[in-house]
Order: C-alpha cells, then sequence, then structure tokens
C-alpha cells in the first residue's frame, strides 16, 4: 500500500474539485500524481494541462518546496507524506 | 463579485501610488463563496477580500508597463494565508497613466478563471479607478465584475 501525496487545490480550481483543498493521490511521480489528480477530477484537466497533455506554460508546480522545473519536471519523484501545490505564474501589464 | 473595504482598497491605492512610475502588483486574500442558482456563464462567485499582500514587481526589465511575480513569493504568501485560513481570491496591479482596463498582455497571461483581477488606474502618481475582472470560461476575454467597496468588514462583524 502507497501512502498518498497531498495535492493542495488553489481556490480558482475548487470548481472542479467538488471544492476540496486538497487531494490525496498515489503515484511515483509528479505526472503520475497529476494524472491521477485529473483523472478523478477531469473537469480540472483542460486548466492544468494543454490539449496535447503537457502543463499549462502558467502552471508552477511546487513538490514540498521545490519547483519541478528544476528537479525534473513530471518526472519527478515523488514519496508518501510530500506535497504538491499548485501556483499559477501570474504577469501582466498595461 | 468582488467585496473589499474602503481600507483594503485604500492600501492598494498607496501601493499603486508609491511604486509610480513602475506598475505595482500583489496578492487579494479572503474567501471565496460560490452563490447558487447562478445561471451559466453568469457571475457565481462572490469574493470577499479580507486582505492584501504587496508582492514585489520581479519584471525588472520593464517594470514601467510590465508586471510578474516572484513564483517563490507567490507560494509563500499562499501558504501563510491558508495557515491563517485566507484563501488566493485573485490579483491586483497597476496601470500607470493608463486607463484600469486589462490589456492584451494581461489576458495573455491570465491563469484561471474564479479569481479577480483588480486593476488601479495611476494618473500623474494619484491613483485613479479602480475596476475588477473575471476571465471568461473559455479563457477569451475578461469579463468586468461588479467592485464594492463601500462597506468596512470591521464594521459589517460589529
Amino acid at each position: 500500500m502507497v501512502m498518498a501525496v497531498t495535492v493542495h487545490i488553489p481556490t480558482a480550481l475548487r470548481a472542479y474539485t467538488d471544492r476540496r483543498e486538497s487531494v490525496e493521490t498515489e503515484g511515483g511521480s509528479v505526472g503520475e500524481v497529476l494524472q491521477q489528480l485529473t483523472a478523478a477530477h477531469p473537469p480540472l484537466r483542460p486548466h492544468l494541462f494543454t490539449p496535447d497533455g503537457r502543463l499549462r506554460s502558467f502552471v508552477n508546480i511546487y513538490l514540498n518546496d521545490e519547483d519541478i522545473r528544476y528537479t525534473g519536471r513530471e518526472s519527478t519523484p515523488v514519496k508518501p507524506g510530500d506535497s504538491l501545490s499548485i501556483v499559477p505564474a501570474v504577469a501582466g501589464g498595461r | 463579485m468582488l467585496r473589499l473595504s474602503p481600507q483594503l482598497l485604500d492600501r492598494i491605492r498607496a501601493h499603486a501610488e508609491r511604486d509610480y512610475p513602475h506598475e505595482c502588483c500583489g496578492i487579494l486574500l479572503g474567501r471565496s463563496e460560490p452563490v447558487a442558482e447562478a445561471a451559466p456563464g453568469a457571475d457565481d462567485t462572490r469574493r470577499l477580500v479580507l486582505d492584501v499582500a504587496p508582492m514585489r514587481n520581479a519584471h525588472t526589465a520593464s517594470p514601467q508597463n510590465r508586471f510578474e511575480f516572484d513564483p517563490r513569493e507567490h507560494l509563500q504568501v499562499q501558504r501563510r494565508g491558508r495557515e491563517r485560513g485566507l484563501e488566493v481570491i485573485g490579483f491586483y496591479h497597476s496601470h500607470p497613466d493608463h486607463p484600469a482596463r486589462p490589456s492584451i498582455f494581461d489576458l495573455e497571461n491570465a491563469s484561471w478563471p474564479g479569481l479577480s483581477y483588480l486593476i488601479v488606474a495611476v494618473a500623474q502618481a494619484r491613483a485613479a479607478a479602480a475596476n475588477s475582472f473575471e476571465l471568461a470560461g473559455d479563457r477569451s476575454h475578461f469579463i468586468q465584475e461588479e467592485l464594492e467597496a463601500g462597506v468596512s468588514q470591521e464594521g459589517a462583524a460589529a
């Protein structure tokens, strides 16, 4: 039995997770966790992934305190008790 | 719709004036409440701002017409908010000497529907109009939302 990895769901995306603030998933990598998350909550998928299955450019994923861009992206391994945070890149200008 | 106290709006306006002629940016923290029975496509969320977190404008190349968050600072504000029971319900930024309307650049960089994007115009170093917007479900445009800044939460809670 694999212990869970907790994914914290930002407020804006809770409309697609039945209002849940966090979702427990299993999986050996960040990619597997995200696949499980979106399989359990399909309406969430287009807000995280492009139609061809890549993480949207403005979606930053943190495994505990580390940005997965610097740790192996979606192949970054996860272990029981880890937590994943989804943080949108925020930018703009007049 | 977005609701905040005049005191919190004043803090945002002061931030916008302090950083002029650069764009300022920050996070709106509070609660988001679904409004039951909203028609499809209609504004179905009420967002209540309970605190604001000024952010550093990390767009050092062109801060007079661009802003961006430091993602790690954003993560920390999101976490500290959660510990206090406050959620990230939206973002604010200023438009120095430009109207309080989202630009094409704002649209291209927007993330998700369900967040408020508050924009404060600053004219000649003085904060002017403030308007709030929400991204349409298909991400094609912004929709202006009602901005209610007339009621003090402190007063309402008493």
